[in-house]
């Protein structure tokens, strides 16, 4: 569904994705895992057209993604992403940022939109905070909104970027629980993690990126469990054994 | 005391002649500036470079010129070119243009503040830019520029006594008017300087009742 090939992207002189290829198939859920600045984040916003890449490929269902074409907001409202910081509409209700998309994107009934975003904050186990503002919830509570928003657009796929990081730990569950959820729902999901035992259980697939390659990728418990490359063996080390 | 209430009640209604023609004034060239600022800003902010490249020229161009040479332009030079305006017209218009350029440039630091992660939200949803500034950019911006935007209210309110120069005879001309007939300087300022007051206070009772209402 998700085809990337030979993708390139500098920042001026600077090289980030140096030729990367990857592909996921529908209701596969794949971790992209490697250390900070390995261009994880930036192949992940590529693939919503956030970025603009200079080499290679990025297809979805054989649509070609690039910034700045007519064709990109189709996709975008096709392939939707939850970001680090949550990034919520501080001036909207929990209902109302669940709805923007629906509503103002797509076009959908304002009834009908309503109704279906309150069974998806109720799936969250957020249908109480349908009328509370954003800054009134907990980290984890705003980024289970930020999931119902995505959802909210009946998406292909959701592209997760490294949706825990800025959480305070015993808040990372409840969203993960969530994300579990919905890989076993069924949804595409492309989540940029540093949550190992995350990408162990619920991915099928793990990309381990380092230096804007990819230098390992496979099966999530082969590459977890028994990495091949020296430099995966060493990054799951220390980030297995940060002590 | 006495005496002072006696002549208020005689040159009052002069005055509020004169207080009419100052809101007039006031609130057309709010409207205007309001208006002109948005387009500029919108412009300065679109990301493409002759748009961006000429509402800075207009901004800095409208920044360097007292707002007294650009009434006088208006109103006394425009007509060689065959355009006559009221006096009133052509004060509004002035202020209004003068003014476009301070909102303009609150406005867009208003529209910069917005987080980026807003904006990548926005974009990620499949957004155009047009949707991103109504529903998710201005939305918030508003509020942060509404106390700004107060202040410009109030400055342009005591401004708009310089429309007297083009012979609008708004609050402080007629003041002006009264005191050099009658000599009674200190009553008829002090009934000027009042009024002005007065008219302030539903401006900052605004801004504070915005102010309260955004900070949820």
């Amino acid at each position: 569904m998700i085809e990337i090939s030979g993708l390139q992207k500098a920042y001026g002189a600077l090289q980030v994705i140096k030729g990367v290829d990857a592909s996921v198939a529908k209701g596969e859920v794949v971790c992209i895992i490697g250390p900070s600045g390995s261009g994880k984040s930036t192949i992940l916003r590529c693939i919503n057209g956030l970025e603009s890449y200079q080499g290679g490929s990025i297809t979805i269902d054989g649509q070609k993604v690039e910034r700045g074409s007519p064709g990109i907001k189709a996709i975008r409202s096709e392939v939707a992403m939850v970001f680090q910081r949550f990034n919520l509409f501080p001036h909207r209700t929990v209902l109302e940022n669940v709805t923007e998309g629906p509503i103002y994107v797509k076009g959908e009934n304002r009834e009908q939109a309503i109704v279906h975003a309150r069974e998806l904050l109720a799936s969250v186990g957020l249908a109480e905070k349908a009328d509370a503002y954003p800054s009134q919830l907990s980290g984890g509570q705003q980024q289970r909104v930020a999931i119902a928003r995505a959802l909210a657009m009946r998406p292909k796929a959701i592209l997760f970027d490294e949706p825990t990081s800025a959480l305070d730990p015993e808040l990372v569950g409840d969203v993960l629980g969530v994300m579990r959820q919905l890989a076993e729902s069924g949804m595409t999901m492309v989540v940029v993690t540093h949550e190992m035992q995350f990408a162990r259980e619920v991915a099928d697939r793990v990309l381990f990126i380092d230096g804007g390659l990819v230098v390992e990728q496979g099966v999530a418990k082969d590459v977890l469990n028994a990495p091949q490359h020296p430099r995966t063996q060493d990054f799951l080390h220390r980030v297995l054994n940060p002590i | 005391m006495s005496e002072f209430l006696q002549r208020s009640a005689e040159y009052l209604p002069i005055l509020l002649q004169g207080a009419w023609l100052t809101i007039q004034v006031t609130l057309g060239s709010l409207l205007l500036s309001t208006l002109l600022g948005l387009v500029w800003a919108t412009m300065r902010v679109s990301g493409i470079t002759v748009l961006v490249w000429l509402s800075s020229s207009i901004i800095n161009l409208l920044r360097g010129i007292p707002i007294i040479v650009l009434l006088f332009y208006i109103y006394f030079v425009m007509p060689d070119f065959g355009l006559s305006l009221s006096a009133l017209q052509a004060g509004i218009i002035g202020l209004g243009i003068a003014y476009s350029a301070y909102q303009a440039e609150n406005f867009r630091a208003g529209i910069e503040a917005i987080d980026k992660g807003q904006l990548e939200a926005a974009e990620a949803m499949g957004m155009s830019w047009w949707l991103m500034m109504r529903r998710v950019v201005l939305p918030q911006a508003f509020r942060i520029v509404l106390p700004p935007y107060g202040n410009t209210m109030i400055m342009m309110l005591k401004d708009s006594s310089q429309a007297s120069t083009i012979t609008v005879a708004e609050l402080a001309l007629q003041g002006k008017l009264i005191a050099t007939s009658t000599f009674q300087n200190a009553t008829v300022f002090t009934l000027v300087a009042l009024l002005y007051l007065i008219m302030c206070v539903p401006l900052i009772l605004l801004v504070r009742h915005f102010e309260k209402r955004g900070q949820k």
